[in-house]
């Protein structure tokens, strides 16, 4: 491996990107406009439901329990209806997200001691926000549950101590639960995906379409130096871009960052240098711009949007599918984000990915001077 | 004019079927897609890693424990003896919840004294922990009522009769069971087709600038109009078939039922093709490489999927970004698919998105003929 030759070649690469200057502002504007989109865009918490009541008895009871939906932040009354289809329509429709029974006789039922049955229709179609309304509905019916039954042995006659129990729920690393913090490191690793492969891959593409990349190959330059004379660049602008998306995170996002710098640049480079060989390796086997460019994204963007635990837990996914999550070096990434990020636990736990992301890099690196061999041929 | 629109398709399907690798790009990527989106994509929560700390050893915790256990939320996967051991497992990531019953639970119980259960809850996937949470308190809120029924049963066996109680009775509607597919895998459809369509078609022009074939072609007879239509249509064709394929899949794969109409779904899709047709040869048309055209695709898909409502509940968004949602015709087009696949509603209700799509097409295919129109001088 000579250093001027690839030197040269970093050179030559770097000429050529900045002479595309619209390219160039692209890569260095999609970390902002990423973060900004997925920041904002992927929220997952519910807040103001839109909430449809059909209350049929109308007492004070009833409104009370009313006014103990609405009165937090997660219910948002929308309509009173007067009768069963104006609420189905409501829900139907997709104008309200719960609609809310109260029976008849409901106050009169719990006056005489006995249980009452509220029903809540929710719209399940998008059933992770249903899973959350049900938690919320459980809760606001169970504390009301609880005020009935101590106003009703208050009424009557000596109060009889009830064993209780109490829950302490602690939350560790995002205490207020919010999704933005859980969201926002993973897309780092979205942007590095896509700069990494598909960037490269399309511009190494466009040498071989154009034919100068046989060009480049009757030089002297090996095919090692011509690697990482090419992915240099590359390099350099993915680590802009990695610093890009942290301080946005950290600053605007207000994402708390409790790990350490080092580990972050050092697990960047590390993830960075995968996938740039990667992308590399593909142009060099799809040769044409519309095959690379669809194969890297189905190598990198997908499987760092859906494989990675970006946003969707591994935990969660059919066997097959977590085995192959472990091919993907963004797992690893995303793995280490998120601690850096939120847990700022220490190196240790870091070690086994961070071995994985080398295991990755190398086997890709090999492949990747193997195939660019065979296809001097 | 017609029987040169015609030559024109014919053309057009020849390039795209003699390619084997556009033949392939046509057909593996997008169920490829579906299959990984099917399976990977889920909030659901079931089975979470759950570590169990039982400083208590009574029959009334085991009691508690078995619970958990049976409840099929929580997959018991470390059962520990001290504390420090909690820390451990949450920083590694290896449990996402701990359950520690502290010494003395059962005196407490038994005293009528509040009995108190930890739970460690890792925050950095908020969703998990979130929903997590609300199956505990579930779980715990159970355990309690029940043991409260014991407790006056035993010490007055008719007061335990007449306690008033509110329940609650969930119907989550179009989606019974909860499951998490049945949301995805509609959405999948509408966003593989919009990669499908918007790859072929940011590529149909500029490829034929690129290669030189355009200036053939413009010093033909043909009209911008009769070229965007000579372009338009086989483009359709393809998709509508790439639809059939991946409903398919979704249907017979994924056991999604279909409950609407056919003829509504495909009305729609048509309606959507059309807009994304105009999206993608537009961009080709003001794109001078292909590069060019894959990376302002990227920034079109990116986002148009992202506020779609794919994954990602619209009414989380700010309302700027809900605002900007309008103009995303993937949002409507999900409406129609939920709405045909899962909800099994009709033309009477979906009409609006069949407006918002229609004049989203009507816009862009005029953009895209006009912007034509320019570069032929």
């Amino acid at each position: 491996m000579n250093l001027g030759r690839m030197l040269a070649l970093a050179r030559k690469e770097t000429i050529q990107i900045r002479r595309d200057p619209r390219s160039l502002a692209v890569v260095m504007l999609m970390p902002v406009m990423l973060m900004a989109l997925m920041g904002y865009g992927i929220g997952l918490d519910q807040t103001d439901v839109p909430l449809c009541v059909y209350d049929r008895e109308g007492s004070q009871l009833s409104q009370d329990l009313l006014k103990s939906f609405v009165s937090n932040r997660y219910f948002d009354l929308k309509l009173n209806a007067h009768n069963y289809p104006e609420m189905v329509n409501a829900v139907d429709s997709g104008r309200c997200t719960v609609g809310v029974v109260i029976p008849l006789y409901f106050s009169k039922m719990l006056g005489a001691g006995h249980p009452a049955t509220i029903q809540a229709v929710i719209d399940a179609t998008d059933n992770n926000t249903a899973n959350l309304i049900i938690g919320y509905t459980q809760a606001v019916v169970a504390r009301f549950s609880t005020g009935v039954q101590l106003d009703y042995q208050q009424r009557n006659g000596p109060t009889l101590g009830v064993p209780t129990l109490n829950l302490q729920a602690r939350t560790w690393f995002n205490e207020d639960l919010e999704s933005r913090n859980f969201i926002v490191p993973g897309v780092v690793a979205l942007v590095m995906a896509v700069i990494g492969t598909f960037l490269t891959s399309l511009t190494i593409a466009r040498e071989w379409e154009r034919g100068t990349m046989e060009q480049l190959i009757s030089t002297p330059v090996t095919a090692s130096e011509l690697i990482a004379g090419k992915l240099i660049p590359y390099f350099v602008i993915g680590m802009v871009d990695a610093a890009t998306c942290a301080a946005i995170s950290a600053w605007w996002f207000e994402v708390p960052f409790r790990g350490s710098v080092t580990m972050l640049f050092g697990a960047s480079a590390l993830f960075l240098t995968g996938v740039l060989l990667l992308g590399f390796l593909i142009s060099a086997l799809a040769k044409t711009q519309l095959a690379a460019s669809q194969f890297a994204l189905l190598t990198t963007f997908l499987p760092a949007f859906l494989l990675s635990g970006f946003a969707f837990p591994i935990d969660q996914m059919p066997a097959a599918v977590r085995v192959v999550t472990r091919i993907f070096p963004a797992r690893y990434y995303v793995t280490i984000l998120k601690s850096v990020f939120l847990k700022g636990t220490g190196i240790e736990p870091l070690l086994a990915p961070m071995a994985a992301m080398v295991i990755f890099a190398a086997v890709v690196g090999g492949a990747t001077i193997r195939g660019f061999k065979k296809t001097l041929d | 004019m017609f029987a040169r629109i015609w030559q024109f398709v014919i053309k057009e399907f020849i390039q795209v079927w003699r390619d084997p690798r556009a033949r392939f790009s046509l057909l593996v990527p997008p169920i490829i897609q579906m299959i990984v989106f099917g399976y990977a994509a889920t909030f659901d929560v079931h089975h979470v890693a759950t570590a169990i700390l039982d400083q208590d050893h009574s029959q009334e915790s085991r009691e508690l424990i078995s619970r958990f256990v049976s409840s099929g939320y929580f997959r018991v996967t470390d059962v520990l003896n001290n504390r420090a051991q909690i820390e451990h497992l949450v920083d590694h990531g290896r449990v996402a919840l701990a359950i520690q019953i502290l010494p003395g639970f059962s005196e407490d119980l038994r005293k009528r004294t509040d009995a108190s259960v930890q739970v460690i809850l890792d925050g950095t996937n908020s969703n998990t922990a979130l929903i997590a949470l609300g199956y505990v308190n579930q779980i715990t809120q159970g355990y309690q009522q029940d043991y409260q029924r014991g407790y006056l049963d035993g010490i007055a066996p008719l007061a335990s009769q007449r306690v008033p109680q509110v329940l609650l009775e969930e119907r989550p509607w179009y989606n019974k069971s909860l499951e998490d597919r049945l949301f995805f895998v509609p959405g999948t459809i509408g966003s593989v087709m919009m990669v499908m369509v918007m790859t072929l078609t940011a590529f149909a022009i500029v490829r034929e600038r690129e290669i030189g074939t355009l200036e053939q072609i413009m010093v033909t007879p043909i009209r911008p109009l009769e070229f965007i239509l000579g372009k338009t249509i086989p483009y359709m064709m393809i998709a509508l078939g790439e639809l059939v394929i991946v409903s398919m899949v979704g249907v017979l794969w994924f056991e999604v039922p279909m409950r609407g109409s056919v003829a509504v779904l495909l009305a729609g899709s048509l309606l959507f093709i059309a807009g994304v047709l105009g999206v993608g040869l537009l961009i080709s048309t003001m794109s001078n490489t292909q590069q060019q055209a894959m990376v302002v695709s990227f920034f079109f898909i990116q986002p148009a999927i992202t506020l779609s409502g794919f994954g990602f509940p619209i009414s989380s968004m700010p309302p700027a970004l809900q605002w900007l949602t309008y103009l995303d015709p993937l949002r409507y087009y999900l409406v129609v698919l939920r709405g045909t696949f899962l909800k099994g509603v009709g033309i009477e209700l979906l009409w609006p998105q069949f407006v918002g799509m229609a004049v989203f097409a009507a816009v862009t295919l005029a953009a895209a003929i006009t912007r034509f129109h320019k570069t032929l001088d």
